[in-house]
């Protein structure tokens, strides 16, 4: 079974495995980490079956390693990704990610009468509650939470 | 460099500094800390009230105004960003007092601005320099902050003034009774903060009987459009009318505050009554105005 898995997306010598995204946020991890810009060797799977998630997506990007903060800002799409960091073929780390303090740029803030929502103003929001995720923004210091949180396109 | 956008901006000593201040200029309104500045008025959306206030407080000390009161005669009716503008005037000015129909506009502002902002009101959010003369007027009519009982009425959900005034009286030994229909009630989040600073507060559906106790009575507007169900509306706004006869066993010391304009939730038999004291509130708007101003040129 495991082998089956191993084949429907190809293996890397060295780099990063981002596992466990879900299937639906698969191409919002794919803009936030920038990767469509990224001239590296990147591989990914989505729709695949997972005991956690239902359906999962997988990437897999070549000769690659992230920062912490750099793979953190994930985390409001794939709070439960986790990350193998390959040498070799083998597993040298595990790490998983964590909805950092404040969220740059990603999403967008709820409040039609914000600022940010009229001029071209990068959003920022400080991060209340990592459970139910819930964000203030830095600007209107309106909260938007789980159930409003947009993501935005066209992120840089 | 130090602006005020939120009232939260402000540590309880900047405040009670400002609230000094505001009471020297009270006594002698002719001190010229403003000679040779500039004080940029940026009225993104009319208020005529607040502009004024500003500008008298700014002529006062001896300062020049520069700026507007429309920005349909602007170049932001050409297009110019919110940015492009600030940055313009922060290269003329002083200080910018500036009103915006945008929420967070004046937070951003102070963000890329060289020079101190004052937020005159952006949109729904915050207006801290109403909570400054809200501050004063308590200050001067019970000569102290600490040891007071705030009666707030009206629309405590949705009321910035009600939100920002308990936010900056939580710094002192206040207590609270709120009065408002549930539609309206006061926001968990403020209660949660009262809590958490140990401050007594209570909640009660009825005005009459619930302010005997209150040293500042802070009425606010009950607006219809905050209603669903417009008989609910009808049926609430009757009883959120503070009239004289509600005062008759209230304490001697008592001042009804309202940020204005009312409509009809102070009846007009209030306003001869002594306990009455909102246009005064608002004639408090220049000195506070005055401090804060000169608070963040550090005069």
């Amino acid at each position: 079974m495991k082998e089956e898995k191993q084949l429907k997306v190809s293996a890397i010598k060295n780099g990063t495995v981002i596992d466990h995204i879900p299937a639906s946020n698969l191409f919002k991890v794919i803009e936030i980490l920038a990767l469509s810009h990224c001239k590296n060797q990147i591989t990914f799977g989505n729709n695949l079956e997972s005991k956690k998630l239902g359906s999962k997506a997988i990437i897999k990007i070549a000769d690659r390693f992230f920062a912490d903060d750099e793979v953190n800002r994930i985390a409001l799409v794939a709070p439960q990704a986790k990350l193998n960091i390959i040498k070799n073929y083998n597993v040298i780390e595990k790490r998983t990610v964590e909805i950092p303090d404040e969220i740059h740029s990603i999403a967008k803030c709820m409040n039609p009468m914000c600022v940010t929502n009229h001029q071209a103003i990068p959003t920022k929001f400080k991060v209340i509650s990592r459970q139910e995720v819930t964000l203030q923004c830095a600007y209107c210091e309106k909260i938007t939470d789980q159930e409003r949180l947009v993501i935005l396109s066209g992120i840089r | 460099m130090k602006s005020l956008v939120s009232i939260t901006d402000f540590s309880k000593q900047d405040i009670l500094s400002v609230l000094e201040h505001a009471a020297n200029f009270e006594k002698d309104s002719r001190q010229r800390l403003l000679q040779g500045k500039v004080v940029a008025t940026l009225f993104f959306e009319p208020s005529t009230r607040t502009r004024l206030s500003f500008e008298t407080a700014i002529n006062r000390l001896g300062g020049r105004v520069i700026g507007f009161s429309d920005a349909n005669n602007t170049s932001m009716a050409k297009g110019e960003t919110l940015k492009d503008t600030i940055m313009m005037v922060a290269n003329y000015a002083d200080l910018i007092v500036m009103r915006h129909p945008l929420e967070g506009a004046a937070r951003y502002a102070s963000e890329i601005s060289r020079i101190p902002i004052i937020n005159a009101g952006d949109g729904a959010n915050q207006h801290p320099t109403q909570t400054l003369l809200d501050l004063y007027s308590i200050k001067k009519t019970q000569g102290k902050l600490d040891d007071l009982n705030i009666a707030m009425v009206g629309d405590l959900k949705y009321g910035r003034t009600v939100h920002s005034l308990l936010q900056a009286m939580s710094l002192f030994r206040t207590s609270f009774t709120f009065i408002a229909p549930p539609e309206l009630a006061m926001p968990g989040e403020y209660k949660n903060l009262l809590a958490k600073k140990k401050l007594q507060y209570s909640e009660h559906l009825d005005l009459e009987g619930s302010i005997n106790d209150a040293d500042i009575i802070y009425m606010t507007r009950v607006q219809r459009e905050r209603f669903l169900d417009p008989m609910e509306y009808e049926k609430v706004k009757q009883l959120y009318v503070l009239r004289n006869s509600m005062l008759s066993n209230t304490r001697p010391n008592v001042k009804i505050l309202h940020p204005l304009p009312r409509v009809n939730e102070i009846n007009i038999d209030v306003d001869s009554n002594p306990k009455a004291y909102y246009f005064q509130q608002a004639g408090n708007g220049v000195f506070a105005r005055m401090a804060a101003i000169c608070h963040l040129l550090n005069l």
